[in-house]
């Protein structure tokens, strides 16, 4: 009754997709090629059921029909699944996390001046996995997410972004989208031989002439089949390698974990055996949507606390002031905040740390209870690369410095995920190495110059890999 | 291949804070040590020094990783399910919970009570993981005025959630 007077989560959802039947169907923003996918299945099957079906179903056996409606009626749900499920979008940051995360960023960035790290490094299983940060969703991406750029969001276990089931493929999705391989290069396979044998049978009486006469729509069908077959079975046989190696498609082709220079470099995620990794990937857990499409907006951030810190929250009557100055939570005195954050990111997450400097630090030696230094190592090489570019091109302002918010500019505008991918391609060896310094001195275009900048960084980061490539 | 890893734990900073309006929040990050399994870093954030004991905190994110642990393990009954999805071509998840969603609710449920009986009394309150997408815990520390006494906690903490 009263559900159109509230708002739900997916009407004010950040990304690009489309939302059917108030939020519970969702799809990828164009769906125009998942509609030719449905109609052409729907078709061929249409075609296969009212011509061959009946003329096997007295010369064979009835149970041609009933295998071919099992078949499509498989497919045809493991397409809907996958075209119209959440494929595990991560929620962006809310803004106070990625006020948190921003100040952290400019603390370690600020003493120097420099712009913070855009990876950082974690081990995974004892190996070492690059966490990307994300300008869109205000995070850092964990392992195996990446941002799909059709759809605006990052994927969990993105596998690809996939125009014929109009929707990514990811962690929650991909048993679907397998299913619907799986099933649909049997329904072809199945469709095919039935239109063959259908036209073998009247070739029998009246010659293929005479058959291809009686019989146009088998014709179709079989050509249908024919150049859709190959394809369909190329992509099961790959997808059913990468189930059983727990690999990704994304990653298959970026080479992830493919042996470099004679380092093997094993997934970090497989569990060893390959029927294991199927199980565990096809039957496994299924992990719940994380969007919460159908949940309804609250006005208040305020309502998720109980109500009496919502009251105390609430209270302070200079509040409008407090938002412009500083906080109106409990801290030190205002003297003692840290200033030396402000100069990286235009000062604006400089009242975010409280009690000064030397608590900061404390902080952070606290936290990072290991040694901080290889930390601050990457932190300077990427402001070193920072400066790479800035003497490159001279088109980057000031000393030398990528802004954090010329960063994201040149990744809004240019869109090319690569230009901040520190991960991929491999730190070259030498001589490919200069041939990048001499390329980067000829382009002054924007993408080149960051993708370079943090490529020097990445080589400058790791001096002790460099050293093993040469 | 270079000695220069550092293990995922420590390094990503395990919280980080920020004072706004809303009072201080911590964020207590992800471990990926383990994989890509959700689990939470356990390590005691400072900020919480004077309002709580190590112990108690540290018990809550063990039981919190407890639970996600065996949200995500693949007993023989989570296969089953599984495999039982797939004949039914999954329409089997319109009608039923998953297992995770069994557990997740068990999840909200023991955060619903530690924040009642422990951690609001003392200020402190834990969000539920799944609100924030499973990436953070987010602990928003404020001064309530009179309930830093362990006596005043009792009857205030009745009054809530009920």
């Amino acid at each position: 009754m009263a559900s159109r007077r509230v708002t739900r989560k997916w009407e004010v959802f950040a990304g690009r997709n489309r939302f059917w039947c108030d939020g519970r169907l969702m799809t990828a923003p164009h769906p125009g090629v998942f509609a030719l996918t449905l109609a052409l299945i729907c078709g061929t099957c249409a075609l296969h059921f009212a011509f061959d079906c009946p003329f096997l179903a007295a010369r064979v056996s009835a149970a041609v029909p009933a295998a071919g409606a099992a078949l499509c009626a498989s497919t045809l749900a493991a397409l809907l699944r996958t075209a119209l499920s959440d494929p595990g979008i991560i929620p962006r940051a809310a803004p106070a996390e990625a006020a948190a995360l921003g100040a952290l960023e400019a603390a370690d960035a600020g003493a120097a001046g420099r712009p913070p790290p855009r990876a950082r490094e974690v081990l995974v299983r004892g190996r070492p996995v690059k966490l990307k940060y994300c300008f869109t969703c205000k995070m850092f991406r964990p392992p195996r997410a990446s941002h799909c750029s059709l759809c605006d969001n990052c994927v969990d276990r993105f596998d690809h972004h996939c125009p014929w089931v109009g929707n990514c493929v990811g962690k929650r999705n991909y048993r679907y989208f397998y299913a619907f391989v799986v099933s649909l290069s049997f329904l072809a396979v199945f469709v095919f031989a039935c239109a063959v044998a259908h036209l073998a049978l009247l070739a029998r009486g009246a010659g293929l002439a005479g058959a291809l006469r009686a019989s146009p729509a088998s014709a179709v069908v079989a050509a249908v089949c024919f150049l859709s077959v190959w394809s369909v079975l190329g992509l099961a046989g790959f997808h059913t390698y990468l189930a059983s190696t727990d690999q990704t498609t994304n990653e298959d082709i970026k080479g992830s974990f493919s042996t470099r220079r004679g380092v093997s470099n094993p997934n970090p995620y497989s569990r060893g055996h390959a029927c294991a990794n199927c199980w565990h990937v096809l039957c496994g857990p299924l992990a719940p949507s994380l969007i919460d499409r159908r949940g309804v907006v609250s006005a208040d951030a305020r309502d998720e606390l109980p109500p009496r810190f919502a009251q105390v929250l609430c209270v302070p009557p200079g509040a409008p002031a407090a938002a412009a100055g500083a906080p109106a939570s409990p801290a030190g005195p205002p003297a003692a905040r840290c200033e030396a954050a402000a100069s990286a990111l235009g000062g604006s997450y400089s009242n975010l740390f409280e009690g000064g400097e030397a608590a900061r630090h404390a902080y952070m030696n606290h936290s990072l209870d290991l040694d901080p230094v290889p930390l601050q190592e990457v932190c300077i090489s990427v402001g070193a690369g920072g400066g790479g570019a800035g003497g490159g091109g001279g088109a980057v302002a000031g000393g030398g410095a990528l802004s954090a918010s010329r960063l994201r500019l040149l990744h809004d505008t240019t869109m090319i995920d690569a230009a901040l991918d520190l991960d991929e391609p491999d730190p070259p060896s030498g001589p490919a190495h200069h041939a990048h310094n001499a390329h980067n001195a000829h382009h002054a275009h924007n993408a080149h110059q960051a993708h370079h900048a943090l490529h020097h960084a990445h080589i400058a980061g790791h001096p002790p890999a460099l050293a093993l490539a040469l | 291949m270079a000695n220069n890893r550092i293990p995922s734990g420590p390094n990503t900073p395990g919280s980080q804070q920020t004072p706004t309006q809303q009072g201080i929040k911590i964020f207590i990050q992800r471990d990926y040590s383990e994989g890509t399994a959700v689990k939470f870093q356990t390590r005691f954030p400072p900020e919480l020094e004077d309002r709580i004991d190590r112990q108690t905190f540290e018990f809550t994110m063990e039981r919190l990783n407890e639970h996600f642990e065996m949200a995500e393990t693949a007993d023989c009954s989570t296969y089953c399910e599984g495999c039982l999805a797939c004949l039914t071509a999954y329409f089997i998840y319109i009608c039923t919970e998953t297992h995770y969603e069994k557990h997740l609710r068990k999840i909200s449920k023991f955060i619903a009570t530690q924040n009642e009986r422990v951690y609001n009394p003392r200020g402190i309150h834990i969000t539920d993981p799944i609100l924030r997408g499973l990436r953070v815990i987010e602990i928003t520390i404020i001064d309530v005025p009179n309930c830093q006494s362990p006596t005043g906690n009792s009857t205030t903490s009745q009054l809530r959630h009920t």
